[in-house]
């Protein structure tokens, strides 16, 4: 899209609903929130930035391609659950640690991991969607 | 890394004692096959790597259901109940015998498929991801078989649903897209019907543990609609599995995709219909379905006529395939309306028997037509001439698919058979008969035009070499059927055992709640 005003401010709504989406990722385990929503920001936001510049410009921005990070991001949910076998625990079960950084405790779960994993899952997977469909409009 | 510190009492909401090591049997296959389709997923470009990572993964599930099976068949019905909590409130895997016989064929058939796939998917089928839909297809297809919960069930069924319109459309040919369309829409709607199903189940009981729904059936006969919900449910899963009157959708697209996609559809999907059938219809409604019994019998008499009577009619060998898929799951709805456990364990017999021909049938078909250029019957022919050892083979899976012994298809028949005149309706054991002798004249047929008689054209008789790896997939599924054939004791004890653990389900009651009541 060539409008100036839409490319100058694109880069900061782009970054600012990336921050958002991952703010909206860690919330979710005690609050509304999670991976699956905010994964759909995190598209949102790419999605802004491709009107803007293109879809291939989104390409070389996430590095990777999309259906990579989808993949990934199965992989990590599945070993999220996994993990469970060393601790003698069923499948899934949410396994805690409590490290304390700087004098204030951070919980950190397989609870978390999955979440990341359901993330990347939607950001990778939903992306790949709103790319193609980008790109075959410009044809 | 404790779970809680809480000081309530956990007791009464979690699994507190620690889980054996082998009883994680019951999971590993279905987060095997997500692991490693996420990692095809992941090496989506790389051609030559993808059939070597997802042959390994399938032979490993291969040992994976192969050890479950094992498991299962020494100690009983095996259960671990996600994250922790207590059923019926945390989701249950419960696997009984016939989930692990089920889905150890799945994996074999699966296998098989892979392999298959390396000279039949081309390097932009690869690059679609054929490797990575086909290992979700898998995930999806073993956690049906090894859920003990209806919603989870339902999402098995949304899995493998996908993944199945992924392999379908690989092509992205016209053709394609058109079987993709009808196959997805009554797909669609058969699925949205059993959600719906689900919720009347949930409005109900109150649970969608299989275990519990199981033990409160019976007290709740007078109060509730519980043969509406069965009909319901057979609805659905006949869709599923293509019973006669919500069947069109299966001629109308197993012809148009890939061979290898043709086969693994017919081998796994239709099954996993059968399989709900079994495991909603059989173990937790058995009074409804024997109150449902008359019109299932006549169902399953009209898809077993239809089915062989189709696949006289067709010209297409993968048409008629398809016609003689449906016309298998009629002979297994028979054994199903039939009831008891002797016309179950011809059901799972006949299932996992036809699970392994009907792909080795498709397989054949697509060499067959690579050989001679064309399914069609009209002008193929003459194969017989110059490649002996595959004719051998596909005559053989002839035999089988018609029941004829000493192959796979024959045990199951005479189990159905003899089920049903045991159980009074000697009509439907005849009917049972004459479809497998209208289906002996079809693959007869086929096997006489394209295969016996001389080619119409000589001149084109310059014969393809046909290399051995491309036959190695066939040889696998025959020499299965012709194992099966010839010493089927083991297999049919272990169908018997899985069929009275599914009438009367008390161990897999059990399983799940080991204190002995249901919540």
């Amino acid at each position: 899209m060539k409008s100036l005003i839409f490319r100058t401010i694109t880069p900061v709504i782009t970054s600012v609903m990336m921050l958002f989406s991952i703010f909206v990722l860690l919330r979710g385990h005690n609050e509304p929130g999670g991976g699956f929503i905010g994964g759909l920001i995190a598209v949102a936001a790419l999605s802004i930035y491709g009107i803007a510049f293109g879809g291939e410009t989104v390409r070389r921005a996430i590095v990777f391609h999309p259906l990579s990070i989808a993949g990934a991001g199965l992989l990590l949910a599945t070993l999220s659950g996994l993990l469970s076998m060393v601790f003698h625990v069923p499948f899934m079960t949410g396994l805690w640690v409590y490290p304390v950084v700087f004098g204030e405790e951070i919980p950190l779960s397989s609870v978390m991991t999955f979440d990341i994993g359901v993330y990347l899952v939607v950001v990778g997977a939903v992306t790949s969607i709103a790319l193609s469909l980008e790109e075959r409009g410009e044809d | 890394m404790a779970a809680s510190s809480s000081p309530a009492d956990l007791s009464a909401a979690l699994v507190l004692q620690p889980v054996a090591a082998l009883d994680w049997l019951v999971i590993l296959p279905v987060a095997w096959c997500i692991s490693i389709g996420a990692i095809l997923m992941m090496i989506r470009h790389k051609g030559v790597a993808q059939p070597l990572v997802a042959i390994a993964g399938l032979a490993v599930l291969v040992l994976l259901d192969a050890a479950l099976l094992w498991h299962v068949a020494q100690g009983g019905p095996v259960t671990m109940v996600m994250g922790r909590w207590l059923p019926p409130f945390g989701i249950a895997f419960t696997v009984d015998l016939t989930g692990a016989l089920f889905a150890l064929t799945s994996a074999v058939v699966a296998l098989v498929g892979a392999a298959a796939a390396i000279d039949d998917v081309n390097a932009s089928g690869r690059r679609y991801g054929f490797y990575p839909f086909l290992l979700l297809l898998m995930a999806g297809v073993s956690g049906a078989f090894l859920t003990g919960d209806v919603f989870n069930l339902y999402v098995w069924f949304e899995v493998l649903l996908i993944s199945s319109f992924g392999l379908l459309v690989l092509g992205g040919e016209r053709e394609q897209i058109d079987g993709a369309v009808k196959y997805g829409f009554l797909n669609l709607v058969a699925t949205t019907l059993f959600l719906i199903t689900t919720g009347y189940l949930y409005g109900i009981f109150g649970t969608l543990n299989m275990a519990d729904i199981a033990a409160k059936a019976p007290g709740l006969q007078a109060q509730a609609p519980l043969v509406t919900l069965t009909a319901l449910y057979l609805l659905a899963f006949s869709m599923k599995a293509a019973a006669f009157p919500v069947n069109f959708w299966l001629p109308a697209s197993y012809h148009t995709p890939r061979i290898v996609v043709s086969a693994l559809f017919a081998g796994l999907l239709t099954k996993v219909g059968i399989y709900a059938l079994i495991r909603v219809g059989v173990m937790l409604f058995p009074a409804e379905i024997e109150q449902l019994s008359l019109a299932l019998a006549i169902v399953a008499a009209l898809t077993m006529l239809t089915g062989s009577l189709g696949a006289l009619a067709q010209n297409d060998t993968r048409r008629l395939l398809g016609y003689l898929v449906i016309s298998g799951i009629g002979a297994m709805l028979a054994g199903i309306a039939i009831g008891g456990p002797e016309a179950i364990g011809g059901v799972i017999f006949y299932a996992l028997h036809s699970m392994l021909v009907m792909t080795a049938l498709y397989l054949a078909a697509g060499l067959a037509a690579r050989l001679s250029g064309d399914f069609s019957l009209g002008p193929a022919g003459g194969l017989y001439r110059h490649y002996l050892l595959f004719t051998a083979l596909s005559l053989m899976l002839f035999f089988s698919v018609s029941g004829l012994p000493p192959f796979s298809g024959f045990w199951p028949k005479v189990m159905l058979v003899k089920a049903a005149i045991d159980g009074g309706v000697s009509w439907l054991a005849a009917i049972l008969l004459l479809s497998g002798f209208l289906t002996t004249i079809a693959t007869g047929r086929v096997f006489l035009l394209s295969y016996w008689r001389p080619a119409d054209a000589p001149a084109a008789a310059v014969p393809q070499p046909l290399a051995f790896t491309a036959l190695l997939p066939l040889l696998v599924l025959t020499a299965l059927s012709i194992l099966i054939g010839l010493l089927p004791e083991t297999l049919l004890n272990l169908v018997q055992q899985a069929a009275s653990t599914l009438s009367e389900p008390s161990a897999y009651l059990n399983s799940v709640f080991p204190a002995g009541g249901a919540s």
